[in-house]
């Protein structure tokens, strides 16, 4: 489904891709705030020629964009005019009313993107989305098959088994690796994991959280199940720390963002035969879940409120020009981009797979971030073998309740 | 001094210290004491690339109305201070009561985030403060010593462990400990046991920030004693030589006693900074294992999306607190020092 929406989208990328010849702005000061990888480095890059005859254009991209981003844009006039937003930190923005709608610049400049594309909340468009992005199961076929398992696995289960094959064999000591470096990325696992349950973590329409069940006790002996086959030093592996593991030969499956395919595929930092053995698939469901165990995410484009109209509307443009289908056709293996003209590729089979498989996105909730960082902080004390899941996840609530109260989301 | 002249010296040290000191932890301390309004929830529908769906999400025009009115957010008194996740006044008590034995009650409150940080904080004190104190007294020996040529470039190298930014430090040492890294593969063959690592344990992680805390502030207490040393009065020394006093007595009532100021300004500084210890915790990503005060302020502004400044307010107060109690003892003691200096 996923899939076919891309290649439609293709198919249909040269109706519009003649709309903005230029940039098509005159005049205005551009200045962007985003995450910093190679997908959005094509796109600000790419935004960054609009400069030039009154037009000015200047980006900040780092990983910590999102610890600047609100004070940055409650400024009046805002530090930036644009902030390259994901499912998490447009809610974040969205809270304290940052951003505009996009409605009519959409209407104006943005007649070559998809209608999937935007982000609408409440009926207004807020982001327009480039590309999308989800954790996968990524597998060494040629280890798989020393040890025995012909097939990718497809549950957590199999990834347990195909594991403990793997040990049994000797051929690797710890062949799993998740992102779980204590705090945003183990809580973000445990997210995932939740979610290939189809379980809520609320109660419907209400703050109220609602993991403690028999879906997050189950969700937590799965984590705890998946880490006994990973290194002990696993509470401080990052993204970047499973990549390099992973280009080292050390692992053998492994969940890692699906940004991180094609650094993996390509031909540096790691070894021919890691490369040729690594295959990329869908995220992996468990316990006969509806969906696999992952959440989507996307990328975008967000402009301030506190910005003049001009800039606005200079930064959208220079912007569309970011995404345009030529910055997208030279970067394709970049990103799996949700943008006309893109073509799949063995970097994003992974992404797409997990997207038609069912998964859900990442929730678009505003007290979605308290929840994530309780949970960061309080399973650990479970993995390490000190407390018991039950109370491990009464301390999340515990923890959760605590912060949201003091958020005004709960009373 | 005349005290008018003297009011108009300190006058400017005092204003920047108003401004600078005093008034940000008043705004602090108010902060505290506030959250944010009750949030206006509207149920709307969000779309997509990966379809629609109804949540809930905040209604930015009335919660703009709501902090036009009291921009500060809800007043809160010490709800913040007493809530689960800061002194837990209601769990403590919980546990108080429900706990069979000592221990039971100390691994229930263990369990609540700022009991578990206080009492990393506070071993790291408490284990890290005298050890520099002992570690520099021991080097500043040994480099007063040397021949003199070789006294600068000593020193120099003695210094670079304070040199380095604490955060690079402590990432260098995270690396060099990793088990593919040059300490961690040394261990493992020491002890001869493959699996060995040190950021896997809890123990092992606590004794890791403690040597890595030794071995960055060792050289501050170095270098105050060893400038301390070449004070130490030439002809006591010599008296003491003539009464035939050996070098460790010499060291025990002559050195040290000459020292103790010192000694004194070392333990002040050094207990303050150790309880607020942070950035080595950070670089070894040793939270699941650790965390102190610092590290729960910091987490309450970047870890998450959103920032909890009422929660961070908060810590920061305690903290300050916290510092204040430390010092009382060595504070009281400088007083009575100073008084019988006087009379």
């Amino acid at each position: 489904m996923f899939l076919k929406t891309i290649t439609f989208a293709g198919a249909f990328a040269l109706l519009g891709s003649t709309a903005i010849a230029g940039c098509g702005i005159s005049s205005g000061n551009v200045s962007i705030l985003s995450n910093d990888f190679p997908a959005i480095q094509a796109v600000t890059s790419a935004a960054a020629t609009c400069a030039g005859d009154g037009v000015t254009v200047e980006t900040n991209l780092t990983k910590d964009h999102k610890d600047i981003m609100v004070a940055a844009l409650t400024a009046n006039p805002a530090q930036y005019s644009s902030v390259i937003v994901s499912n998490s930190t447009l809610v974040t923005l969205m809270n304290d009313g940052l951003l505009r709608p996009l409605d009519e610049m959409v209407a104006k400049y943005g007649a070559a993107l998809n209608k999937n594309q935007l982000i609408t909340v409440n009926g207004k468009v807020m982001a327009v989305a480039f590309m999308a992005n989800a954790q996968h199961l990524f597998s060494r076929v040629d280890v798989l098959k020393a040890a025995g398992v012909d097939s990718i696995p497809a549950t957590y289960e199999e990834v347990l088994a195909a594991a403990e094959k793997i040990r049994a064999a000797d051929l690797m000591e710890y062949p799993v690796a998740l992102n779980t470096k204590a705090g945003w990325n183990l809580a973000e696992e445990f997210v995932n994991m939740y979610m290939g349950t189809g379980a809520d973590f609320f109660k419907p329409g209400t703050a109220e959280v609602a993991i403690n069940n028999k879906h997050g006790v189950a969700t937590l002996e799965m984590l705890k199940s998946l880490v006994a086959y990973s290194n002990p030093d696993y509470l401080t592996y990052d993204s970047n720390a499973t990549q390099a593991e992973w280009e080292a030969g050390n692992l053998a499956l492994a969940t890692m963002w699906g940004s991180r395919g094609s650094a993996v595929l390509d031909d540096e930092g790691s070894t021919a035969e890691v490369v040729a053995g690594t295959v990329l698939s869908a995220a992996p469901s468990w316990g006969n879940g509806p969906r696999p165990a992952s959440t989507l995410w996307w990328d975008g484009i967000a402009i301030s409120t506190n910005v003049s109209d001009e800039d606005a509307e200079a930064t959208f443009a220079a912007l569309m020009n970011g995404i345009s289908p030529e910055v997208v056709k030279a970067n394709n293996d970049a990103a799996v981009w949700l943008v006309e003209g893109y073509m799949p590729s063995p970097a994003s089979v992974g992404v797409a797979g997990t997207a038609s498989g069912g998964a859900a996105p990442y929730p678009m909730i505003p007290f979605m971030g308290a929840l994530h960082g309780a949970i960061g902080a309080e399973i650990s004390d479970f993995l390490q073998g000190s407390e018991s899941a039950e109370q491990a996840l009464i301390d999340v609530e515990a923890a959760y309740t605590a912060a949201a109260k003091e958020q005004g989301f709960l009373k | 001094m005349k005290n008018r002249t003297f009011f108009w010296f300190i006058l400017p040290s005092l204003i920047t210290m108003l401004l600078f000191i005093a008034l940000p932890i008043v705004s602090v301390a108010v902060q505290s004491m506030h959250i944010e309004h009750e949030a206006v929830m509207v149920e709307v529908e969000n779309c997509g690339p990966f379809g629609c769906k109804k949540e809930l999400q905040i209604d930015v025009e009335e919660t703009a109305k709501l902090k036009e009115e009291r921009p500060l957010g809800q007043f809160n008194g010490i709800g913040t201070y007493t809530n689960r996740n800061h002194l837990a006044f209601i769990e403590i008590g919980l546990a108080l009561q429900s706990s069979n034995g000592f221990l039971d009650f100390i691994s229930k409150a263990l369990n609540l985030p700022f009991y578990r940080a206080l009492a990393f904080t506070l071993t790291y004190t408490f284990i890290v403060t005298p050890l520099v104190i002992f570690f520099g007294f021991i080097i500043a020996l040994g480099v007063n010593t040397l021949p003199k040529r070789i006294k600068g470039p000593t020193i120099f190298i003695s210094l670079l462990p304070m040199i380095v930014t604490p955060l690079i430090g402590s990432l260098i040492l995270f690396w060099m400990i990793d088990a593919n890294g040059i300490l961690g593969s040394a261990l493992q063959r020491i002890f001869d046991d493959p699996n060995l690592s040190l950021k896997a344990s809890p123990a092992l992680t606590w004794i890791m920030l403690m040597v890595y805390g030794v071995w960055h502030s060792a050289p501050f207490a170095f270098i105050v004693f060893y400038a301390g040393l070449q004070t130490v009065p030439g002809d006591t020394m010599e008296a003491a030589m003539i009464d035939g006093a050996s070098r460790w007595e010499r060291t025990r009532y002559v050195v040290l006693p000459h020292l103790m100021p010192l000694t004194v300004f070392i333990l002040l500084i050094q207990l303050m900074d150790n309880f607020r210890v942070f950035e080595p915790i950070v670089s070894f990503s040793a939270q699941a294992s650790a965390t102190s005060l610092s590290w729960i302020i910091y987490n309450d502004l970047v870890g998450t999306e959103s920032q909890f400044f009422g929660s961070a307010g908060a810590t920061s107060v305690l903290t300050i607190i916290g510092v204040g109690i430390l010092l009382i003892p060595v504070l009281i003691r400088t007083w009575r020092d100073f008084n019988q200096k006087v009379v």
